[in-house]
């Protein structure tokens, strides 16, 4: 699988790239001049070494000489470390930030339908761990990869040069220490999964048990709880005690075969010093190479398990990039909206095998109040979902005042409602800025009219710092936040509403207060108004009573109560209590 | 942080062996360029093969036995490390099952699950990393100094003065880079939750408009946290190249001084080579030390913010059990018909100035229905939190049949409460597994009697396992009326003398509700039950109705005494039921 999507990838990073190509050019070019500087500088000391033979047989000059050599190299290879670092680190960095860049904008252009269907957490790890993954893990592990498999090549042909048979005496002894590391390491596996099994039983446990303290106190259950940790957590003890020792086997075995080939060249070069084909200055750069010629392999073969899950990493993020935008829009504008509403014969379903809405009709008069009721699941937030056309109808249209809302802006149809969640939604950011979310430039006393209006200004200004308390989600109760949301709507008055459970979480005191600056809002002005609450919705011109995405009745409060269907039924069990 | 250290103390062989195996293993590798010296200064100088041959060997016996003692030290290291972290686990998963709900408030589950699972865990590597490593990188860069004083004391004062030197750039690197990096991860940790926000509230910005903003707030974000990593690489990644260039110049003064000694007859050739592999060795060492340094601060913080969570007080204190029972010989109250008393008690949430509840007083006889009623915030659940001391009242006292709640030894006045939370959670096992949480010897009758009364016989029966069937993490599987109703059988299994609904019927269909309010009812006089509802309809047969207003009792009585003289319930009765037009006008 990763195969045929590995290339795919890596042309599309590449077309990514931009002018940051240059960047990874230069990176790779300064990363052979490192590696070749880095590999050539311990055969400048070897020659020093040659130099310095005996008591009174030293030649001053050429170490001199060499070491003026050795100097600027040195020098060299600092700044072309130095330098390829930068460049690497603008070159991840960038790509991370363009990237991400192109992935908020992306969000704003895909349909709902995408989003609800994948969750927040995917998208989200999508544009943060995954954009990372593939930065750290691509770039950085291919100029890794790169430079590995240069020094390899270098220190090959340098050793050949020195000595072509302790070379091949190195080659041939090199595989043992990946037989050792491969063989350590499959056996690993097998500890580290028994040992993430019980770790993954024991994190369900804590989150349940610690996420659950209240009912594990209600229950006197803390004793229970502590047994079952126990016992769990002494099986992991002795599974991570396995798994960690013989992890931790791998690096002092590959050291003790690397050991070996070093004594094995250290025997083999003395023999051919006496031979005359070896000088102890080209035996120390032998000896020097043995030691760090298993980095570059050990580098590379961790790099390339890195290089897989960046792949996988890659291909989730273009996968993101990619997908196909919300349909183009027409560009009309949407202006002075009265707020007839027509929908005629729509269709849509959230998939094709489970049909929710079919030739669903509805006519409406601007300032009409529309309430819609119904059991949870009955198509009343789809509705919402495509007048504010968060969803596209699958057939049929929707218009207002006479014009479809497919041939006008997305904008223009949505600044023509202003819209109250269920789900509170605030940004962490200052109460004032919540509640002009709307309307930025909206002056003081708007936001503080518009806070009494919703009944928020009380709670506000108790706050610490008022309207510039910073909040967050967790903050504010359920309540407070719904009262915000309410008032972030008050200060825009768009032509349209729609309130989804605007209330649900604000006890009926409150609400029934509210319910005069709701009513002031809704004067003359179409509304649509979803809610559990059938005394909020009394009020409504028009019920809907909606069952699986059908309207089953339709008509004003005390018509419906008098027909004796399904809104008879839903309301009289609200007040079933007096019938005990 | 210091009290950390006990639970190493049982492994307290294995974690002076662990070091010591790895020292000898290092002082192992230090004699190597001794021996490459040797075959040089004397194998190769006189040509003395047999000679070579035995150095040979001997590097291989220095091979093997280094092996061995680090195998050695592994073993030791893994099992003082491992379990130092199961011990540490468990002790700190029972510390935090003894916390009250206010500690529990205060530092957060969600804090107090990531400490048990993620920081213990970089605690114990840190603890494995130490063992093995923290003695050997210094030892082995002090070592390669000692040993070039064996061999030449001028080439040695070259070691000397680098050493000082390479520490110094390494620890400023990392001294100016490591706080740099945690504002780094704040500025990553706006990234992110710009990114949350963005997704979350799609509807809003949509609804709003407001996608443009949107986009140029994260672009501010993430311009920052570019220009900060950038800004921190730059200097982090100095590292490398300064230590690689000190290293060398310091080779470089080497063999220029060396040219000297050996022409001198103070040094001979083979030296050399050593001296030059000792200037490897503690290099590979020093960056080494670096990483580990690295991982020792992370361990480090690990382990404080650990520290901070034993260090804190379980947060209730309790008689033991034979004060208890002696107190409750003494007391002539128990048993009394009174089953819960309510005396001038008042209670603030740690933190907060204004007070939740203030100056209640009632009395509940054994076997009355009682109904809690008031708006969002006005302290229902604060007030019946405070009959199974969940929390203490900061004033005044809390009586459960006759003995202040404070007197019960921990665990036994529990006993008689049922309690059904607001939000109702299961835990991952059978439905049964479920039930008996309160009363682990439960038998099939008094779980089928609690399925009956909480509406949920037909919940169960539907399953394919029965009371088998299993029940995933967090109750996936069930849905929101499924679970609050076997929440409610799950408390009524325990046969609790006292049963606290905590708005516990919210999910429930009217219908489904009437039906357990009326299947509660028929127990009358077996149980004190009380219920907490925004809903007058829940309530309103109850034998006694407390009505509350922002933390006071603003009416009591039944429903009908309340409707005559409590202002409040009867606004709150109209907006439930009468036409809220002809109300508000």
């Amino acid at each position: 699988m990763s195969k045929s999507k590995s290339p795919s990838a890596i042309s599309k990073l590449l077309k990514f790239l931009g002018r940051y190509k240059l960047l990874l050019l230069l990176s790779l070019l300064l990363s052979v001049v490192t590696v070749v500087l880095q590999l050539y500088i311990p055969v400048l000391y070897g020659h020093c070494i040659d130099y310095a033979v005996e008591k009174g047989n030293v030649n001053f000059e050429g170490i001199h000489n060499e070491v003026h050599l050795l100097l600027i190299f040195i020098a060299i290879a600092g700044v072309s470390t130095y330098v390829m670092g930068l460049a690497n680190n603008r070159l991840t960095y960038g790509i991370v930030k363009n990237i991400r860049a192109k992935a908020i904008r992306k969000i704003q252009l895909l349909p709902l339908s995408y989003l609800d269907r994948k969750g927040v957490g995917d998208v989200v790890s999508r544009i943060i761990t995954d954009t990372d993954q593939l930065s750290d893990g691509l770039l950085l592990g291919f100029t890794q990869l790169f430079s590995g498999v240069v020094t390899i090549i270098v220190t090959l042909i340098i050793m050949l040069k020195m000595n072509p048979w302790i070379t091949l005496l190195v080659i041939l002894l090199t595989p043992l220490s990946f037989f050792v590391s491969k063989f350590i390491a499959t056996g690993t596996y097998k500890m580290f999964k028994a040992q993430n099994e019980i770790r993954a039983e024991q994190t369900a446990l804590v989150e349940e048990m610690v996420g659950g303290a209240g009912i594990v106190h209600a229950f006197g259950y803390e004793n229970r709880a502590k047994e079952r940790f126990s016992e769990n957590n002494e099986r992991l003890r002795q599974a991570a005690e396995k798994a960690v020792f013989y992890s931790s086997l791998t690096n002092p075995s590959t050291r003790a075969v690397n050991s070996v080939i070093y004594a094995c060249v250290a025997l083999m070069g003395a023999y051919m010093i006496l031979n005359g084909k070896l000088t102890v200055g080209g035996l120390s750069l032998l000896l020097a190479y043995a030691n760090q010629y298993m980095k570059p392999f050990t580098d590379i073969s961790s790099v390339i398990t890195e290089l897989q899950n960046a792949l996988s990493c890659a291909a989730r993020v273009f996968e993101l990039l990619e997908e196909p935008d919300q349909v183009a829009e027409n560009n009309q504008i949407l202006a002075d909206v009265a707020g007839n509403t027509d929908l005629e014969r729509v269709f849509f379903s959230y998939t094709k095998e489970k049909p929710l809405i079919e030739d669903f009709n509805l006519h409406i008069k601007e300032g009409t109040h529309v309430a819609i009721v119904g059991p949870t699941g009955c198509g009343k937030t789809t509705l919402i979902n495509l007048l504010m056309r968060f969803y596209d109808v699958d057939k049929g249209c929707i218009m207002i005042d006479g014009t479809g809302i497919y041939d006008v802006t997305r904008k223009s149809l949505r600044e023509s409602y202003g819209m109250v969640l269920q789900e509170t939604w605030l940004k962490k950011a200052t109460v004032r800025e919540n509640i002009a979310f709307g309307m930025p430039d909206a002056k003081e006393e708007d936001i503080i009219k518009a806070a009494k209006e919703a009944h928020s200004w009380s709670f506000i200004k108790r706050l610490p710092q008022g309207l510039n308390t910073e909040i967050d989600d967790s903050s504010l109760s359920q309540g407070q936040k719904q009262l915000l949301c309410i008032t972030r709507v008050m200060l825009t008055l768009p032509p349209m509403l729609i309130l989804d459970e605007a209330t649900s979480s604000i006890d009926t005191r409150t609400e029934l207060k509210i319910q005069n600056a709701f009513e002031k809002m809704m004067e003359g002005r179409t509304t649509f108004i979803v809610a559990h609450r059938l005394s909020t919705i009394r009020n409504a011109d028009i019920i809907l009573v909606m069952k699986d995405g059908h309207i089953v009745e339709q008509g004003s409060h005390d018509e419906l109560l008098d027909r004796g269907g399904f809104y008879r039924e839903l309301y009289y069990s609200q007040f079933a209590g007096v019938e005990i | 942080m210091k009290g950390l250290l006990k639970y190493l103390k049982p492994y307290t062989k294995e974690s002076i062996l662990a070091p010591a195996f790895k020292l000898v293993e290092a002082l192992l590798d230090l004699i190597v360029p001794l021996v490459i010296a040797d075959i040089v200064n004397t194998g190769v100088k006189t040509g003395n093969r047999q000679y070579i041959i035995i150095r040979f060997a001997f590097l291989i016996l220095l091979a093997v036995a280094g092996l061995g003692f680090s195998i050695t030290a592994q073993f030791f290291a893994a099992r003082a490390s491992v379990g130092f972290a199961a011990a540490l686990r468990r002790d700190l998963f029972s510390h935090i099952q003894n916390f009250s709900f206010e500690k529990l408030d205060k530092i957060g589950t969600e804090t107090l699950i990531t400490r048990i699972t993620g920081d213990v865990a970089q605690l114990q590597n840190g603890v494995n990393m130490v063992l093995r490593l923290l003695l050997r990188s210094p030892f082995i860069v002090f070592g390669a100094m000692i040993m070039a004083f064996t061999i030449n004391v001028k080439a040695a004062l070259i070691f000397v003065i680098s050493i000082p030197v390479l520490a110094g750039v390494v620890s400023a690197i990392m001294w100016i880079t490591i706080p740099l990096y945690k504002k780094v991860q704040s500025l990553l940790d706006g990234v992110l939750l710009t990114t949350r926000e963005n997704l979350t509230g799609v509807r809003v910005i949509r609804a709003f408009c407001k996608e443009e903003e949107e986009v140029k707030e994260f672009d501010n974000k993430n311009d920052a946290f570019t220009k900060m990593n950038l800004f921190v690489g730059r200097i982090s990644a100095l590292l490398n190249p300064a230590t690689y260039v000190l290293i060398n110049i310091a080779t470089c003064i080497l063999f220029l001084h060396a040219g000297d000694s050996v022409y001198t007859g103070e040094m001979e050739q083979g030296d050399l080579l050593a001296l030059y592999n000792y200037m490897a060795q503690m290099i590979v060492e020093l960056v080494k030390l670096a990483s580990l340094i690295i991982t020792i601060n992370k361990a480090l913080a690990c382990g404080e913010r650990v520290s901070a969570v034993l260090k804190e007080e379980p947060g209730m204190a309790y008689p033991d059990k034979e004060e208890a029972s002696e107190e409750a010989d003494s007391n002539p109250y128990t048993d009394s018909e009174i089953a819960v008393l309510f005396d001038h008690v008042s209670f603030s949430y740690a933190g907060s100035k204004e007070d939740a509840l203030t100056d209640l007083n009632f009395v509940i006889h054994a076997g009355e229905t009682i109904g809690i009623i008031g708006g969002t915030g006005s302290g229902k659940s604060t007030l019946v939190n405070l009959i199974p001391r969940f929390y203490d009242a900061t004033k005044g006292s809390v009586e459960v049949f006759g003995r202040d709640v404070k007197e019960y030894a921990q665990g036994e006045l529990i006993q008689n409460i049922g309690v059904v939370p607001q939000k109702a959670v299961l835990f991952a096992g059978s439905i049964r597994d479920n039930l008996k949480w309160g009363n682990e010897n439960a038998t099939e009758e008094e779980i089928a009697r609690a399925l009956e009364i909480s509406q949920s016989s037909e919940i169960v029966e539907k399953k394919e396992g029965k009371l088998d069937e299993i029940v995933e993490q967090g109750g996936k599987n069930f849905s929101g009326g499924q679970k609050q109703r076997l929440t409610i059988a799950r408390a009524l299994v325990k046969n609790p003398r006292i049963l606290i609904l905590d708005d516990s019927s919210s999910a429930l269909d009217y219908a489904t509700d009437l039906k357990l309010r009326r299947a509660l009812k028929s127990l009358d006089g077996e149980m004190t039950t009380f219920i907490v509802s925004q809903r007058t309809s829940s309530i309103q047969n109850a034998d006694l109705i407390l009505v509350l207003d922002d933390g006071q009792i603003v009416g009591s009585g039944t429903h009908e005494e309340l409707l005559k003289d409590c202002d409040v319930y009867r606004e709150i009765y109209d907006s439930q039921t009468k036409d809220n037009g002809e109300e508000s006008a």
